[in-house]
């Protein structure tokens, strides 16, 4: 076996990077602390190996190896489970929710990602491997390329679309029938307070979310994404908000007649171009895409 | 467990006595000023929302 020890050092190590790659800190700081880093880039670390050593057990025929090896990558499957508890339980610290199926959609990403890390890890060290009566140096260079067009290349593959992908954006105006806020033609909710009503005559802002095609009409439809638009701009802009006020929580409401979709939130900087720009930057949530276009009945209804 | 009474009416303000009834509490104001005032309070109170009725009825809802 440690014929095979460069090999795997040397795959371990790329699929450990690639992990520490995929875990940019971004606007969603999440996640943000150093234990959390500490926790994914260890597990990704663990995925690396388990992927570096499956190359050597298959090449030595140690079949019993490689079946441990593929059960000890199903354990990747709790990553989801611990991410999901941990949103789960700083939900309500949270002004604005994140709604379920946000926190689905990264507790997936976060598993996807020690896949990830095991592929990487387990690519270089085929590469390793091929080229194992070459010079050592080469064996470097061409690995360590390996991963980093391995890591790259997965990296946007996993990259899914984003809100102004599947639709457009643009500003709504804002005005009230009675207590009614409406934008853009679409009741939005009861303001009872007149104090309220004059801070959104004021301040706030609004936009209208037109889907561009009967699939993104669909896609929009979803509430979780509905409520992870309303989530990701207020982290993103910032609101004018406090524990308690409700009136000011940013709304996110569906016109029945064309599936555009309207956002109204009082955000604590006047910023029109920042606020059109975090619309747009939201991603479009895995378990939201619909595709009715791929069936017989979606393609009649959008062709009559 | 934490209960919370949400999508509830928690509280009726109005300045018109014979419109409200039921057994919510209610609260009755001499005027416009007043009852925005009690209504602003209440809801920071309950961390609810006001919705006018627009019949010179509020009400206070948590969502």
């Amino acid at each position: 076996m440690m014929n095979y020890l460069f090999t795997i050092i040397l795959a371990s190590i790329s699929g450990f990077f690639a992990r520490l790659y995929m875990l940019r800190r971004d606007y969603r700081q999440y996640p943000s602390y150093p234990q959390g880093w500490a926790v994914h880039l260890f597990i990704g670390f663990i995925g690396a190996l388990l992927g570096a050593v499956l190359v050597p057990s298959l090449m030595e025929k140690e079949f019993t190896a490689v079946s441990f090896l593929l059960m000890a990558a199903s354990q990747f499957r709790e990553v989801r489970n611990i991410e999901r508890s941990t949103l789960e339980q700083m939900e309500p610290t949270e002004l604005v929710a994140r709604g379920t199926a946000y926190i689905e959609g990264i507790a997936r990403v976060f598993e996807a990602r020690n896949y990830l890390a095991i592929w990487t890890a387990f690519i270089v060290a085929i590469t390793a491997e091929l080229l194992r009566h070459q010079t050592q140096l080469l064996q470097i260079g061409v690995s360590l390329l390996t991963a980093a067009i391995t890591a790259g290349l997965l990296n946007i593959l996993m990259r899914g679309p984003s809100i102004e992908d599947i639709a457009d954006i643009q500003m709504g105006d804002i005005e009230f029938d009675g207590p009614i806020l409406v934008v853009g033609g679409v009741d939005v909710m009861n303001v009872g307070l007149s104090s309220t009503r004059e801070i959104y005559r004021n301040r706030a802002v609004a936009a209208e979310i037109i889907p561009k095609d009967p699939d993104a009409k669909a896609t929009l439809a979803n509430i979780g994404q509905m409520q992870a638009i309303a989530h990701d701009v207020s982290a993103m802009v910032g609101v004018y908000m406090d524990v308690g006020e409700q009136e000011f929580t940013p709304l996110v409401r569906r016109d029945s007649d064309s599936g555009k979709l309207v956002l109204v939130m009082v955000p604590s900087d006047d910023a029109v171009d920042a606020f059109l720009e975090a619309i747009s930057n939201v991603p479009v949530l895995e378990s939201a895409v619909r595709k009715p276009l791929r069936s017989v009945a979606g393609r009649m209804i959008d062709g009559s | 467990m934490k209960f919370s009474a949400s999508d509830q009416i928690l509280a009726v303000i109005t300045m018109h006595k014979e419109r409200v009834g039921g057994s919510a509490p209610i609260f009755y104001v001499e005027n416009f000023q007043e009852l925005e005032k009690v209504a602003l309070y209440l809801a920071r109170i309950f961390m609810g929302a006001v919705h006018d009725l627009g019949n010179g009825v509020y009400i206070i809802v948590k969502h």
